[in-house]
């Protein structure tokens, strides 16, 4: 009689598993090629759309929903009605579409945001991203005479280029700043201080009137390291910054990020920040503010939409550039930091890479802009998408920061570049020092050390920034 | 003859199939994908050798969490056993003797329910729970202590890197400890209440009959438990996630955390499974070691 030994029985099972390692590996085998085959071009359709080719798009589910991605939809889908459009709205995009970059079969648009973003070193490297220089080139929508590039914000660009490559359109415009609620400034007399003696001498009487100066959150406390860059590059220009995107030895040891540094850590040191605050989160800080218990929070122009729900009637919150460190700061007061967000991607292997882009340039329309602006309260890379429009009040403050800086806004990369040097080592090393354990300039030295582990690190792709 | 192996086969392939395919086919992967500097994202990849564990030798980020993961190792099953044994036997033997034996506290069925609690619960649930509950300004933990007046104590749990740990701790006790409770509970009961009696009778005291008669008469059930709890502890991915994201800084990171942010949020799953493949190994020496140390003859009495 034949009888299953132990043994066979192994043996048995390692057959099996190496059939299921042959059968399903993570690693995917065939090269698939991309659908760039472009279709005829007309004055109308300039980037040669197949009319008939399915267009599959995911959204990021987050702060700003997937209805306006809906109705940017109807719209592409007016232009071709013979297109089916797969609409699907996720919270976790890596892990969702990880496996389907990998098969070669990702989607043909990919709003990529959020805190599980796939990670753009890694696609940028890989190449699997279609370069949307064709886009910025093509006409636009409402204007056949001009240009895609031609009608975006300054800015959504350089946030969008990596090594001279546009691959990602950013599509929300975010302005950062310093938040404060206009209602309550009124009320007790005080105005937003324009220099940083100011803004001290501000924050000693705010707190002698018994309320915390600011409140910032600890879990993410590199919303705090955004002040100090933004205050760094109105004190020593633009140039402090780009050698910070470039990873460039000593860039965070430059002056005038130490001088800033040691302005916002005079707030840890003088008692300014609310106690308890390094505990929070973003949506407990913000909540603490939205309530009255501080007077400044430091984020960006997405703030108003998140505190949506415990933001009281009549709070009026506006947000104003950072403070002017010195008298002879290189940039003016007006200077802020205002750059893309909500980045929409067209992988380069997408069986639909042409409705891809032309799915982006039907978003960078004027109805298609002023329609998001509208559902989402938030501005987008159009230039003057939201004229006309009746707008809340912390985004009416946003549109009168830009027409403020005269073109003054400025961002840094390295935080899109070299995503975890930001998460992980500014937030750290942002909290020790708001929290008195380390000091400014201890500061500057803990980030360069972690700037210059991915300086040296090869499995990191590093780029330029001109 | 063939009847029967047919028999045989019809109840085993499927399940070994599953298993070839949904967990020995994903580990031989991982160590295939450890030998690369696959980034997760397309199907191109080189073979770098065992540059990805030199990588890990040096990595302190990676030191400092499993430093974490031994803590919880030698923490957490110490801290959840004890904690359960002592609910358990206060249930079930730590009330009055009369004639009729000896009893559990008052109200015994009523704690046996209320410390199962956690265990309903999710663990995304526990984690956004206990994240308020630790939360400076609302958070229940401050409150209770402002409002018996120990203002002082009422720091931010989670904001500060001496704290952030074992506030991780404590909630990993606390959403384990029921289930042992119940666990030992159960032990306790087919234990003959006559045993407790003659040491009762003999003048053994309460802690003696723990430690001398309860906890011999339940060492099978403890030893299960202590595996179960260093899994926990090899583990706690999802609570660290939720509750502190492994910070501040990398005050709490767990192991499981590093390898996740690894894969997905630096795009690095060659790196990542190198993580997996240490872990692996780690996990198994642990296992190994436990089993013999524990290993003895049954009691006798």
């Amino acid at each position: 009689m034949y009888r299953l030994s132990r043994r066979g029985l192994l043996q048995g099972a390692a057959g099996v598993a190496a059939a299921g390692t042959l059968g399903g590996c993570a690693m995917g085998g065939d090269d698939a090629k991309g659908g760039d085959a472009k279709g005829a071009t007309s004055a109308n359709n300039p980037l040669g759309v197949k009319e008939d080719a399915p267009l599959e798009v995911v959204i990021f589910n987050g702060g700003f929903g997937e209805e306006y991605a809906k109705a940017h939809e109807a719209l592409y889908k007016e232009r071709y009605p013979k297109a089916e459009i797969k609409h699907s709205a996720t919270q976790q995009i890596a892990e969702t579409l990880q496996p389907r970059f990998v098969a070669g079969d990702p989607p043909d648009v990919i709003d990529n945001s959020g805190g599980s973003q796939i990670d753009f070193n890694g696609l940028v490297s890989q190449g699997a991203l279609t370069d949307l220089g064709e886009l910025l080139d093509a006409p636009s929508l409402d204007d056949p005479a001009k240009k895609v590039r031609d009608t975006l914000l300054p800015g959504i660009v350089d946030v969008g280029s990596y090594d001279g490559k546009f691959l990602t359109l950013n599509y929300a415009y975010s302005a950062y700043g310093i938040w404060y609620s206009k209602k309550l400034f009124d009320a007790k007399g005080w105005e937003y201080p324009k220099t940083w003696a100011d803004m001290i001498a501000l924050c000693k009487t705010i707190k002698a009137a018994g309320m915390a100066p600011w409140t910032y959150t600890g879990v993410h406390a590199r919303y705090m390291s955004w002040p100090i860059l933004a205050a760094a590059a109105k004190l020593g220009g633009i140039e402090v910054i780009k050698a910070i995107d470039n990873l460039e030895p000593n860039a965070w040891k430059h002056e005038a990020v130490k001088a800033a540094a040691d302005a916002y850590y005079q707030l840890a040191v003088d008692g300014f920040l609310q106690p308890g605050a390094e505990g929070m989160d973003h949506i407990q800080a913000q909540t603490e503010w939205c309530r009255g218990h501080a007077a400044f929070v430091s984020c960006g122009s997405w703030l108003e939409n998140e505190q949506k729900s415990v933001t009281p009637p009549g709070f009026d919150m506006a947000v104003a550039p950072t403070p002017s460190l010195t008298t002879g700061d290189k940039l003016p007061f007006g200077a802020f930091r205002g750059t893309g967000s909500e980045p929409f991607i067209v992988p380069a292997k997408g069986k639909n890479v042409r409705g891809g882009m032309e799915y982006l340039r039907v978003m960078l329309s004027r109805k298609a802009a002023a329609d998001f602006t509208t559902k989402v309260s938030s501005l987008t890379a159009v230039t003057g998408a939201a004229d006309g429009l009746s707008l809340s009040p912390g985004l009416t403050s946003v549109t009168e920061l830009i027409d403020a800086s005269q073109g003054s806004a400025f961002t840094w990369l390295y935080s899109t570049y070299y995503r975890k040097l930001e998460r992980e080592r500014v937030n750290a090393a942002s909290l020790e020092l708001f929290t008195k354990r380390i000091t400014a300039s201890q500061w500057c030295d803990q980030v360069q050390k972690s700037a210059d582990e991915f300086a040296k690190d090869p499995a990191i792709k590093k780029y330029k920034r001109s | 003859m063939w009847g029967k192996r047919l028999f045989i086969a019809v109840f085993l392939i499927p399940p070994l199939l599953l298993y070839g395919i949904f967990v020995v086919s994903p580990y031989a992967q991982a160590f295939q994908i450890s030998g690369t500097n696959w980034s997760g994202l397309s199907p191109a990849y080189e073979f770098v050798g065992l540059d990805n564990f030199r990588r890990l030798l040096d990595d302190g980020y990676f030191w400092t969490a499993l430093k974490h993961n031994g803590l919880l190792l030698v923490l957490l099953p110490v801290a959840t056993i004890m904690l359960g044994l002592f609910f358990a036997s206060m249930i079930s033997v730590g009330g009055r003797a009369d004639r009729a034996g000896v009893h559990g506290v008052r109200g015994s069925g009523f704690y046996r329910v209320v410390y199962f609690f956690p265990q309903v619960l999710s663990v995304a649930i526990i984690g956004v729970l206990w994240k308020e509950m630790y939360a400076p300004h609302t958070g229940m933990i401050n409150g209770f202590l402002r409002g018996i007046g120990l203002d002082g104590l009422a720091v931010a749990w989670l904001g500060d890197p001496r704290f952030s740990f074992w506030c991780v701790l404590a909630v990993l006790v606390w959403m384990n400890v029921g289930f042992y409770v119940v666990l030992f509970g159960a032990a306790m009961q087919s234990i003959p209440r006559d045993l407790y009696e003659a040491a009762l009778l003999d003048g053994a005291g309460r802690v003696t009959t723990l430690v001398r008669v309860t906890v011999p008469l339940l060492w099978d059930t403890i030893q299960v438990a202590w595996v179960y709890l260093a899994i926990v502890a090899i583990d706690g991915f999802a609570v660290v996630q939720i509750i502190t994201d492994g910070g501040p800084g990398s005050s709490s990171d767990v192991v499981g955390l590093r390898l996740y942010k690894t894969a997905f949020a630096d795009g690095q799953f060659g790196y990542a499974s190198a993580i997996g493949v240490a872990m692996f190994f780690l996990t198994l020496t642990v296992a190994v070691m436990f089993l013999r140390v524990t290993r003895r003859e049954r009691v006798e009495l």
